[in-house]
């Protein structure tokens, strides 16, 4: 397997995600959703409770104290990116770990 | 999609909540089995390219929006466990960080969009896959498809566990008429982002791809489809 090919790849997919996240997400629909439309139509959008963490810096895709909301939404999707690929990376990593290690020197190819 | 606290009551939320975690482990096992090297990177990525399209509504109805739920889209690019844990990252990282996505629904939002969408997306793919022609455009085809129900079956899900534990006395079936009935619309706009993703992935990379693999021996000599020789 190409390391190199991977990486780019990678690193690729990355910008794409990345570029999604701060420069088109700002500008997605803010309607309500399928859930939500169906919760407030059938009238039990009022059950919904606050959420424990709507207090926390990032909540509601909002950089808390960044007051242009387009660009604290971007912002926001791009530490969402960068935290999504960091414990996937340290997730998906330990798993290939733990495979190895159960394969063993021996019984591995 | 996203079941905020308070719409399904405690005992139904911690029942899903154990159905999930079961599931997960299951997942975290089977991946761990057959995790090749350059996967775990892969399902890094696919995982954050999820979020980035999770934030991403499109309008489907009047005031009404819908995003790409990404269960069949993880599945096929990583394989169903790698990305049923994919789908379960994103909707930890948006429930803990973003206020998206009750807490206690955690374990409803991991059931219907990781486990019923995502391996239950994925279980329809496979099965197109084994009953089309071999190519590229069936794995496209099949992506498609196979999205479209995942969210229609996502939609039952939360139709489902509403029947169950919801809070209020809507009776079930207009619950469920009304959730598959957007969610037929938000699974045409599901269908239309995981073909065009997996295409291009197809087209950059098609040996990343989960979901052709059984087509990788036929591609560097080309195909009878005009898109896979190059």
């Amino acid at each position: 397997m190409d390391r190199k090919g991977l990486a780019l790849f990678l690193g690729g997919g990355l910008i794409v995600a990345l570029g999604l996240a701060f420069f088109v997400s700002p500008y997605a629909s803010s309607s309500p959703d399928g859930l939500e439309r169906v919760a407030i139509e059938k009238g039990f959008a009022d059950a919904a409770q606050d959420h424990p963490l709507a207090e926390s810096p990032l909540a509601d895709y909002q950089v808390r104290g960044v007051e242009d909301e387009r660009l604290a939404t971007g912002l926001s999707g791009v530490v969402g990116v960068a935290i999504t690929f960091g414990i996937g990376m340290i997730l998906f990593g330990a798993l290939r770990t733990l495979r190895a290690r159960r394969a063993g020197p021996s019984a591995g190819p | 999609m996203h079941i905020p606290d308070g719409f399904i009551n405690a005992g139904t939320s911690v029942a899903a909540g154990v159905a999930s975690a079961g599931g997960v482990g299951i997942a975290l096992r089977r991946a761990a089995a057959g995790l090749e090297d350059r996967q775990a990177p892969l399902a890094g990525l696919v995982a954050a390219f999820v979020f980035a399209a999770q934030m991403l509504n499109f309008p489907v109805a009047a005031g009404t929006s819908g995003h790409l739920l990404g269960g069949v889209l993880a599945t096929v690019l990583v394989g169903p466990w790698a990305g049923a844990i994919c789908i379960t990252l994103v909707l930890l990282v948006q429930g803990v960080f973003f206020a998206d996505g009750g807490l206690s629904a955690l374990g409803l939002n991991v059931l219907n969009m990781a486990i019923v969408g995502g391996l239950g997306g994925y279980a329809v793919f496979a099965g197109l896959r084994r009953v089309l022609p071999k190519g590229r455009w069936a794995v496209v085809a099949s992506s498609a498809v196979a999205a479209l129900v995942s969210v229609v079956l996502a939609a039952a899900a939360f139709s489902v566990e509403y029947a169950i534990g919801g809070v209020g006395d809507v009776p079930a079936g207009t619950v469920f008429a009304a959730m598959v009935g957007v969610h037929v619309l938000i699974g045409i706009g599901e269908a239309a982002l995981t073909a065009l993703t997996v295409s291009a992935v197809l087209a950059v990379r098609a040996d990343l791809v989960y979901g052709a693999r059984d087509l990788l021996p036929a591609l560097p000599h080309g195909g009878p489809h005009p898109a896979v020789g190059r």
